[in-house]
Formats: C-alpha cells, sequence, structure tokens
C-alpha cells in the first residue's frame, strides 16, 4: 500500500527494528491517490460558467476542488467522485460526466 | 560523593509526594483513592503554597488521570500520576496505550485489593493485573525506598534505550500511612539527577517539492511550533503492529541494564543504592524466601531470628518485577536447596500465583532447579508477622531435606 | 457578540490543514468540516481527536492526513487527553520554556461526545481548560458500522435501533448535548452547519478565542448510515436547518449573563417564520427514516417528530428571546 515515494522512503510494513517509535504516522497521505476510488463519473466544470466563488473548495470532503486563476479546477488524483461540487455549486458550472 | 542529606518522618504517601514536589513536574493529574490520597492531597497543598509550577488537574476520573498524563508527556512534558486498586483497574486500556506510545510517565500506585467485596488494604492484585501492560513495575520495601525509587522512575523511563512508563509500587496502609524516617537530598541534587526531560528523535517521511517525499528527523512530541507535525496515536492494520509491541519488548529488556545503572549513580548520590533484586543474607543460604514489597522487610526480621538460631535462611526481595530479571534471579538463587515464592496476590484458576509461575519459568531449563513453594497470603491487608515467616522458613528446611514438594501452592493466613 | 469577521477570501486564502488521500468516503460531510474547521485556526495549534471514523480515516499506518501536531489517545478520554496537552503547555509557560500556549482543539464524533466521551467533556468544561471542542455528529456509531447513540434521532434506523415489525427504530430522543454544554456556563457555546460554511467558520474561529472552555455541535450527514446519495450531504444538512430540526445558534456567558443569538438561515427562520419547512421535507430525503414513509406513510410518527420539532423550536426562540 504505498504511493509514489521518493527513493529514500521509510519501508513499509517495516522491520520492527526501523518501525518510528510508538507508532508515529510516517508518511503524508497525499501519498493515497483516491481519484482510483471514482465509479465512473466525474466533475467538469465549465469555465465560462464558473464565477470563481470558491463553494466548491469549501464543500469538497477531499479538497480537490481549488480555484486557480480564479477559476475552479478539480484534482482528479484525489476527487472521489462524490458529487457535491456539482449539486452545490451557485452557477450550475459543474456537471458529472461518465469518465 | 554522598550528598548531605535531611531525616524527615515522613509516611509512604508524603515521601511520594515530596519526591514529586523536588522533580517538579510540568503536569501531575490526579483523583484520589484511599490509601493514595495523601499524595494527591499533600501535593495539592505545595501547588496552592507556591512551592512548585506544576499543574494540578483535579481529573474527574482515574481514566482520565492517566489520559491527561499521555496527552501532556505527548506534548514533551513530564507528567505524574497516582493511584490504587479500582482507580488502576479503571484507568487499565490506557496502561496499554501509554507504554505503546513509548510516554515516560511516572505513577505511584498504592497497592491495595480489587473488589469486590470492596477492601482498602494492601494486597497486590491491582499492579499483578497491570503486569502485562508494558510499564516498568518497581515494588519498595519501605517509604525511603519510595521516596527513592520515584525520583529514579524519571531517569529510568526517559533513558532512550526505554522510553516506556514507571509504576513505583508501596503497599496500602503498610507503607503509605506509616511514619517512617525519611533521608530526603536537597532539591538541587533532585533536579540535578533527574534533570530536564528529553524527547528521542523519530525519522518521518513529508512531502518534497516536485511531488514524492523526503525523510526527517523531528523530536519525537506534539510540537505546534514545528514544520514537522507528529500523527500520535494512530490505526495499525495487522501489516504492523506486531512490529511496534516488539519494538516494545526490546524496550523492556533495555531496562533491565538501566535500571541497574541509574540505581548505581543513585547509590552514589545518596549512598542508597537499588538494583533488580536485593538479596539479604542470600550467599550462604540453604533455603531462601523470595518475594515482593513490604512484606519483605518482616521477612528479614525473621531471616536475622533464624540466623541467630543457626538456620542458614537468606530472603530474595525482588524491586524489578517488570521487567523481570530473571537471569538475577537464577544466579542469586544458586545452590539454595529450596524456595518458598510469596504471592500477595492470586491469579484465579491459574496453576499458581503469578511469582511463582515466573519464577518456575525462569528455572524451566536451568540444570539446576530448586524445589519451589508458592505462598498465596496478605489479601486484603491480611497481616503477615514474624512467626508467620519462621514457619515457611520452617518449612523450607524440611523441603530441603526431602527434595519434594508435596502441596505446591498453599494459602497462608486465610481462615478455615 | 462580535459580527462575523472571516471573510470568504480570507478563508479561500489558507492552506488546507487537512492532506487529501484520507480513506474518508466519497460525499462524507465530517471532512467537510475538518477541512472548514482547520481554515479557522489562528495560530499554533494541537488537534486531538477521540475513536471514530475520521480518527480512522486520516491515521492509517503509515499515513497521517493531519498538517497540524495530532494525538489520538482513546474513545472516551478526548477531552481529558486535550486538559492534560493544555495544562503541560501552561506549565511550560510559567517555566519560562515557551512564550505562549497554543490552542487546542478536539474532534468527536457522537460516540466519543454524547455517550462515552461525555463524563471527561463535562469534567475538562468544569475545570474551565481552554481549548475548543466540535462535535462532528453524524448521530450513531458510524465507524463500528451505524449503531445508535445519544445522537441518533427518534424513529431513526440504526442497527441497534432497527424499524422493525413491532418497533420503528430507535425510541429515545436526541440529548440535547449543545443545552447540556450550555449549562455549564463555559464561554462559548454554538450549533453549526456544513450548509452555512462561513457561519461555522467563523464560529469555530470564535471558539478558539474564547477564554475557556468552547463547544460547538455540528449536524453532519452521513450518506453511509443516513442512507442517500453521496452528492446530497450538504443539501441534507440545509434542509435540517431549513425544518428548525436543527437549529443554529450561537451563546457565551459573561459575568453570570447568558447571551444566546440564532444565526444563519435560523435568524431568518426566526423573523419569517413562513421559511420553515415541515420535518417531513428533512425526513423523507433519508433512507434511515424510510419505514415512516413505504410501505405505508406513519402520519402518527411523523407528526410526532413534528411536535418535538416545533417545541424545541419554541424553546429556542424564547432562549433568544425572539418567541
Amino acid at each position: 500500500m504505498s504511493g509514489a515515494s521518493g527513493q529514500e522512503g521509510i519501508p513499509f510494513p517495516p522491520k520492527w527494528q526501523e518501525a518510528p517509535m510508538g507508532g508515529v504516522a510516517y508518511k503524508p497521505s497525499t501519498l493515497l491517490h483516491t481519484g482510483t476510488w471514482r465509479l465512473g463519473l466525474k466533475p467538469v466544470v465549465d469555465e465560462e460558467k464558473c464565477t470563481g466563488c470558491g463553494t466548491c473548495h469549501l464543500l469538497c470532503p477531499d479538497g480537490a476542488a481549488k480555484l486557480v486563476d480564479g477559476k475552479a479546477v478539480i484534482d482528479y488524483t484525489y476527487c472521489k467522485g462524490c458529487g457535491i461540487c456539482s449539486e452545490e455549486c451557485p452557477a450550475n458550472a459543474i456537471e458529472m460526466v461518465p469518465e | 560523593m554522598v550528598v548531605e542529606q535531611r531525616v524527615i518522618g515522613l509516611t509512604g504517601d508524603e515521601a511520594v509526594a515530596f519526591a514529586i514536589k523536588q522533580v517538579e513536574p510540568h503536569v501531575v493529574a490526579a483523583y484520589p483513592i484511599t490509601p493514595q490520597t495523601i499524595i494527591v492531597e499533600r501535593f495539592s497543598e505545595y501547588v496552592a503554597d507556591g512551592l512548585v509550577r506544576t499543574e494540578f488537574v483535579a481529573v474527574e476520573s482515574e481514566h482520565s488521570a492517566l489520559s491527561a498524563c499521555v496527552g501532556a508527556a505527548a506534548a514533551g512534558a513530564r507528567a505524574f500520576t497516582a493511584t490504587a486498586s479500582q482507580g488502576l483497574a479503571l484507568m487499565w486500556e490506557i496502561l496499554y496505550i501509554a507504554s505503546s506510545l513509548r510516554l515516560p510517565i511516572v505513577m505511584a500506585i498504592v497497592n491495595r485489593a480489587l473488589s469486590a467485596p470492596i477492601n482498602i488494604h494492601c494486597d497486590h492484585s491491582d499492579t499483578m493485573g497491570a503486569r502485562d501492560s508494558g510499564w516498568i513495575q518497581l515494588y519498595c520495601e519501605n517509604s525511603q525506598e519510595a521516596y527513592d525509587s520515584c525520583i529514579q522512575a524519571w531517569r529510568i523511563a526517559e533513558h532512550p534505550d526505554v522510553r516506556l512508563p514507571v509504576m513505583v509500587c508501596l503497599d496500602g496502609f503498610v507503607l503509605s500511612h506509616t511514619l517512617e524516617n525519611v533521608s530526603v537530598l536537597p532539591d538541587e541534587a533532585v533536579k540535578k539527577f533527574v534533570g530536564e526531560p528529553s524527547v528521542p528523535k523519530v525519522r518521518v517521511e513529508v512531502p518534497a517539492n516536485g511531488g514524492g517525499t523526503r525523510v526527517v528527523e523531528v523530536p519525537y512530541k506534539l510540537d505546534p511550533w514545528s514544520p514537522v507535525p507528529l500523527s500520535m496515536g494512530t490505526f495499525a492494520m495487522y501489516d504492523c503492529y506486531f512490529e511496534y509491541k516488539r519494538q516494545q519488548e526490546e524496550a523492556m529488556k533495555a531496562a533491565l541494564k538501566v535500571i541497574e545503572e541509574v540505581g548505581r549513580e543513585y547509590g552514589e548520590l545518596s549512598g542508597r543504592y537499588y538494583g533488580l533484586i536485593h538479596p539479604y543474607k542470600l550467599e550462604d543460604a540453604e533455603v531462601a524466601i523470595v518475594g515482593l514489597g513490604s512484606a519483605m522487610g518482616t521477612a528479614s526480621v525473621a531471616v536475622d531470628e533464624l540466623r541467630s538460631e543457626g538456620y542458614k535462611v537468606g530472603l530474595l526481595r525482588i524491586r524489578s518485577f517488570r521487567p523481570f530479571p530473571a537471569e538475577k534471579i537464577k544466579e542469586a538463587l544458586e545452590g539454595v536447596k529450596a524456595v518458598a515464592v510469596m504471592d500477595r496476590v492470586l491469579s484465579f484458576g491459574g496453576p499458581s500465583g503469578p511469582l511463582y509461575s515466573e519464577l518456575a519459568a525462569t528455572f524451566y531449563h536451568a540444570d539446576e532447579k530448586p524445589p519451589l513453594m508458592n505462598y498465596i497470603y496478605g489479601l486484603g491487608g491480611r497481616d503477615i508477622s514474624v512467626d508467620d515467616f519462621k514457619a515457611v522458613a520452617k518449612e523450607l528446611l524440611r523441603v530441603a531435606e526431602t527434595g519434594k514438594v508435596e502441596e505446591p501452592v498453599k494459602f497462608l493466613g486465610v481462615w478455615g | 457578540m462580535c459580527p462575523a469577521r472571516l471573510t470568504m477570501k480570507d478563508v479561500l486564502a489558507k492552506e488546507d490543514l487537512l492532506y487529501p488521500g484520507h480513506r474518508a468516503c466519497a460525499g462524507c460531510v465530517p471532512a467537510i468540516v475538518f477541512r472548514l474547521a482547520l481554515k479557522a485556526l489562528r495560530g499554533p495549534t494541537v488537534a486531538v481527536s477521540a475513536t471514530g471514523c475520521m480518527e480512522v480515516a486520516t491515521s492509517i499506518l503509515p499515513y497521517t492526513s493531519w498538517k497540524i501536531p495530532w494525538i489520538h489517545n482513546a474513545f472516551e478520554n478526548a477531552a481529558a487527553t486535550a486538559a492534560g496537552i493544555e495544562a503541560a503547555f501552561k506549565a511550560m509557560k510559567k517555566m519560562g520554556q515557551i512564550k505562549e500556549v497554543p490552542d487546542v482543539i478536539i474532534f468527536g464524533g457522537d460516540g466519543g461526545t454524547y455517550d462515552i466521551g461525555f463524563q471527561a467533556l463535562s469534567g475538562a468544561a468544569e475545570r474551565g481548560h481552554k481549548f475548543l471542542q466540535i462535535l462532528y455528529d453524524n448521530e450513531a456509531y458510524m465507524n463500528t458500522g451505524i449503531q445508535r447513540s445519544g445522537g441518533t434521532p427518534r424513529f431513526a434506523w440504526t442497527t441497534t435501533s432497527p424499524a422493525g415489525e413491532v418497533i420503528p427504530g430507535k425510541l429515545e430522543w436526541k440529548k440535547p448535548i449543545a443545552l447540556i454544554m450550555l449549562e455549564h456556563r463555559i464561554p462559548y457555546v454554538a450549533t453549526a452547519s456544513p450548509s452555512e460554511p462561513m457561519d461555522l467558520v467563523n464560529k469555530v474561529r470564535k471558539g478558539l478565542e474564547a477564554d475557556g472552555p468552547a463547544f460547538i455541535h455540528v449536524i453532519c450527514p452521513c450518506p453511509r448510515g443516513w442512507r442517500f446519495d453521496t452528492r446530497l450531504g450538504i443539501k441534507v444538512a440545509k434542509m435540517a436547518v431549513r425544518t428548525c430540526f436543527f437549529p443554529l445558534w450561537e451563546a457565551k456567558w459573561e459575568d453570570g449573563e447568558l447571551e444566546f443569538k440564532l444565526t444563519g438561515t435560523s435568524l431568518a427562520i426566526a423573523k419569517k417564520p413562513e421559511l420553515k419547512l415541515p420535518v417531513e421535507e428533512y425526513l423523507k430525503l433519508q433512507g434511515r427514516f424510510a419505514h415512516l414513509f413505504k410501505p405505508k406513510k406513519r402520519e402518527d410518527l411523523i407528526a410526532e417528530i413534528q411536535a418535538a420539532v416545533d417545541a424545541e423550536w419554541n424553546y429556542i426562540l424564547k432562549k433568544a428571546g425572539m418567541a
């Protein structure tokens, strides 16, 4: 269960001699690409309609909707396809489409 | 160079409170329970008089007491609590968490029987019930030792090879409420001995620029000013839990040496040396009594009296029950022809008392195995006298002659 | 009480303090609430979680989703653990080892707050430690498989209060946890909904600024446990507020005086009662209340729920001086 870690990462599962003390977490979850969880639908932003209000950024459970240069951009590496951004966008600028 | 000390009349509880005052941990979180109450009360007085800068958290239960100590220790602070009996039983799940998170918490346990019936007097069922929890357990013979161990405990717990919490056990009422002469060190000597709390470093991966991660080394504590925040108390699947437990066991093994080292260093400072075991007149003993806690003080009087009558009786008081000093015990009992193991606790349905089981395991593969007898005694504060110990020794001498133990497990002092 | 200070612009400029890649379900509303709450931090902060959905989802070894120091101890002791952390930093400051005491924020689910965690929370509140506890209320023990809690509403289906032939779901009412915390006379108590994110963010900020214990009860619809499509979490929360099932308010005690105010949509409804929708509009969105509609509509049970919601709403209006 490893993502693309750097060459010098700490192995998982660890040998007991190397396991970081006390069970402290030792990798960021950014290594887990939850975009693979999507079940066939993904959100697509219509830039013409998008007003850059930021609602999708506030309401995405995974922080996968961000504003870049005033427009919503979806990070498909992490987007789980829940559809909340599409449902809540005040401008109706996000549509759930088949992948 | 032994430092000059004052002698004060202190009960066991007061001695513990006094030691902790001198250590001045950051946090004391405790809930009262007889016979530990004097520790908490005395310490509260120190706080109210401005003698310590410790934050005293009057928690609403023992479970919260140890939980608060876990939080404090995780933040890199020194944390202390004390309890007994039902209180220890209530915090049972947190014991395992504290030791598994490798937090150097120090806790005084004033040994008291477990309900039901509710009983406020001494036996070892409370701490024996916690023997698997990964805590170091030191059993004290008298108030002096309680004072001394409460100072050494920090150095043992915080040692980089150990990083395990420590229980300092003193017998309820027998020690906790009995006034004894206690030599106390000067404040500066205690502060110097315990030093500043240290925190080991851990290696973790953090996101690196351009994706991927890099490894950094940071102190193992919750530090909101650190650029590398840590997450403690994580969830493990079956793919890595076992490794953390193995690590803990290694720390316990390392503690065997550390307890002796710290005991030696403390001896140089105070004139009182401590180790894993405290043998008494064991060198040429034909028979030996083995046990924990204050009753061994009583036993030593019996040993003296029997020696003066010509019997070669010896005593082995085990100070460190966890980690269990199997090798030292085997060495100490070499040549002894019969051993009585005193258990101030019952392990219901087991083949014997817990200390006996551990001694039996110790000797199982040894070439020379002395006959071992088990006495379950003193439950719920049932007194044990010098005469009782003399009777045990006489029985041992009989067994030493025949080499046979008819009844390995006996109850000593129960009516009926 | 001060009006909202943090603006949308402020919030959009703040980095996320929760890494993506956590294991929360798609459409998990608690995950939204965590992200929003963490946007409101005002300085060095330590987080404590009780055992539960978000704790597990953010900390499966070797991974963590936390960008601030975080500890999970056990299920019932988040508040006690936080008390120890707070005391430790206070002592360190007293001893001249640090300059300022960081904020401590606790995240507990309904299990770790209403039920098993209540003792520790009540004790910590009584002792006046400075912390903010956020209750992310998905109204059941979701992490262990949707079992009923003290926060489960009446007639909701859960696995330990199923809707069967004889008993239509949980028979007990939802424990009024926020009002109970209010009666601890602590400096700041509020309720919030992720359907009004800026209201929530500002309440978190006020909670952190409070000079003592603070508590925010957040309604968190759970697609998995409440049985609705993953895209509807915010809509369901919105409806909870529109039907006054979950009123939004904030309160503080100062010099023995209670200041109690409605906020957001609840304030709007208080001023314009026609905006209040029948509770049926909320119940019908959720599969856990499906047995109230099929095979036959249980008007009697829905009426009971409506009566209770109305009574509670009137009680809240009185407290806010808007009856």
